[in-house]
């Protein structure tokens, strides 16, 4: 009981000296006596303290927000309007992540290559990309790029549709976001690993596909997924390029029928729900993917 | 007796300006234990990792069983497969178990069935006296554990010569033995071994000869009792009064 009220005037003392020390020393020495439950110690945290009282909230607004689009024939009307461009999204979502990461992983390894040709060509595919914003970048792929590519290679412009420039496009973009996730994911792998394996007679290649890319790919795991909730948040962009995806029908939907709250309420609802979702998938997979660490980290 | 490992004329300068080996020739012949002593700074771990091409020489040659690993037609993953490289900070891969640590590259670089790999891996952990432990992660292992199972790791490759980079530097003073002891084993055996160490016992007991290097450059060079006890440079007196007087 005494080494409590002198270590509280220490610590006190030491950030608010303006206070006076004496001051402070009696009030805590007061408030402490009888109180010996005020000790500090690392086990007491209420269970109010570690509850997850942030996804209670979430689950609370969700809960009410489909209450809502269950029960209310206007909500209901614009969720069966807004829906169907669910599949779209997710398709552009799935294959513009999966081209993007293939991308991303080649541009990453390209960065840190010692050839020349694929270094440089990597660090200005990344600085291009990354020196453009989002939207006008989207117009330049979908728009000029594309087209400019189609004549080079004679084929009918209409064969290749909007959902596809939009795919080339996001991946395009976040292949160049994904190459400095896994660029900085491989320079954080000690490089006391790539000489063990090299010292054990591992090429090059071999080294970085059994050795240097798997501990990579477990550090970049957060930030890819972060990318990858990104990339179905994005998908909403495509939008001003007339893909049928949930924003465009929310958009159409809500001008036809001067619906506005029913409309937005409904699409935010619906990338939410995506949201939430990709996200608890790709915490599982964070899990399994770490399960050699035993909860660590 | 036919030489294992020869540097010939070998110098290492890093970033253009600091010379870190300078001239440096060494010779180990087959079944030989030559242990590097110096100051810390001195050069002998980049002389060492020079002995496999993990830091390529300035000029120079390095020659394992003859063959010129800085000749660009040598094929250096070939060589180093039979190159053991034991590293202060053990560098086993903490994504495999200790097995797979193992096993990696006898399946790669050796060709080897996993049935195979898994055999030569339980008998070399059983000679590290560790054998129940194939299955943990790196991580579930002490300081000792792990360097003995990257002395296996090694080991299973089945290598003509093995090289120490300061072993025991990274460890506890309760485990410094029990890698020590696998050491004076395989020297015991007739490995050929080059070792970094600041383990003086180690290098009395289980060294052929001791090469002292400071500044770069091999100052002197015998065996144990020539360097231990009767040192003739300045230098190498001056090296042991500041380490073994306390």
């Amino acid at each position: 009981m005494t080494m409590g009220p002198s270590l509280e005037a220490m610590q006190d003392g030491g950030s608010c000296g303006l206070r006076g020390d004496e001051h402070l020393s009696d009030i805590s020495s007061h408030i402490n006596e009888g109180l010996p439950s005020f000790a500090r110690r690392s086990e007491d945290k209420a269970w109010w303290q570690e509850f997850p009282w942030w996804g209670s909230v979430i689950a609370l607004v969700m809960l009410v927000m489909a209450a809502k689009i269950f029960f209310d024939p206007d909500y209901d009307l614009a969720w069966s309007r807004i829906y169907p461009g669910v599949w779209l999204t997710l398709q552009t979502t799935f294959i513009s992540f999966g081209i993007a990461f293939i991308l991303g992983l080649l541009a990453g390894i390209g960065q840190i290559s010692q050839n020349v040709v694929a270094h440089n060509l990597s660090r200005a595919y990344v600085e291009l990309i990354r020196g453009i914003p989002i939207l006008p970048l989207i117009f330049t792929v979908a728009l000029v790029l594309v087209p400019k590519a189609i004549n080079f290679l004679h084929i009918d412009n209409s064969s290749v549709s909007t959902k596809w420039r939009v795919v080339v496009a996001l991946s395009l973009i976040y292949g160049a976001y994904m190459a400095e996730i896994f660029r900085g994911g491989i320079q954080s792998v000690a490089p006391g690993q790539r000489e063990a394996g090299r010292s054990l007679g591992l090429s090059h290649r071999q080294t970085m596909s059994t050795v240097v890319i798997p501990q990579a790919m477990r550090a970049i795991i957060p930030p890819l997924g972060n990318d990858f909730i990104a990339i179905l948040k994005d998908t909403s962009l495509f939008s001003v390029l007339g893909v049928l995806e949930l924003t465009r029908r929310a958009r159409q939907y809500s001008a036809s029928s001067f619906k506005f709250p029913e409309t937005y309420f409904t699409l935010t609802f619906i990338y939410l729900c995506l949201v939430i979702g990709l996200s608890i998938l790709l915490g599982q997979f964070e899990k399994y993917m770490t399960k050699d660490r035993k909860g660590e980290r | 007796m036919s030489t294992m490992v020869e540097v010939r004329n070998l110098h290492k300068t890093f970033l253009k300006i600091i010379k870190a080996v300078v001239d440096v020739s060494i010779k180990v012949e087959k079944g030989e234990v030559v242990v590097i002593i110096g100051p810390s700074g001195s050069g002998k771990s980049t002389i060492l990792r020079c002995m496999n091409l993990l830091d390529v020489p300035s000029s120079g040659d390095v020659f394992i069983d003859g063959v010129n690993l800085v000749d660009k037609a040598t094929d250096l993953d070939l060589i180093r497969a039979d190159v053991g490289m034991v590293f202060q900070q053990f560098n086993l891969f903490p994504h495999l178990t200790v097995m797979e640590n193992i096993t990696l590259a006898q399946r790669k670089v050796r060709g080897k069935s996993n049935e195979e790999a898994v055999e030569m891996g339980m008998r070399q952990l059983t000679r590290v006296g560790i054998p129940e432990k194939a299955n943990s992660y790196p991580r579930q292992l002490s300081g000792g554990q792990q360097q003995r199972v990257a002395i296996a790791r090694s080991l299973a490759m089945e290598p003509k010569v093995m090289l120490f980079d300061e072993p025991t530097s990274a460890l506890d003073p309760e485990m410094i033995k029990e890698v020590l002891d696998v050491m004076l084993e395989l020297a015991a055996g007739g490995m050929t071994m080059v070792c970094v160490t600041h383990e003086m016992g180690f290098a009395r007991s289980a060294a052929d000869r001791v090469v002292f290097v400071d500044e770069g450059s091999v100052v002197e060079e015998g065996t144990p009792d020539e360097i231990f006890n009767h040192a003739v440079h300045a230098r190498t007196k001056d090296f042991f009064d500041k380490i073994l007087h306390h």
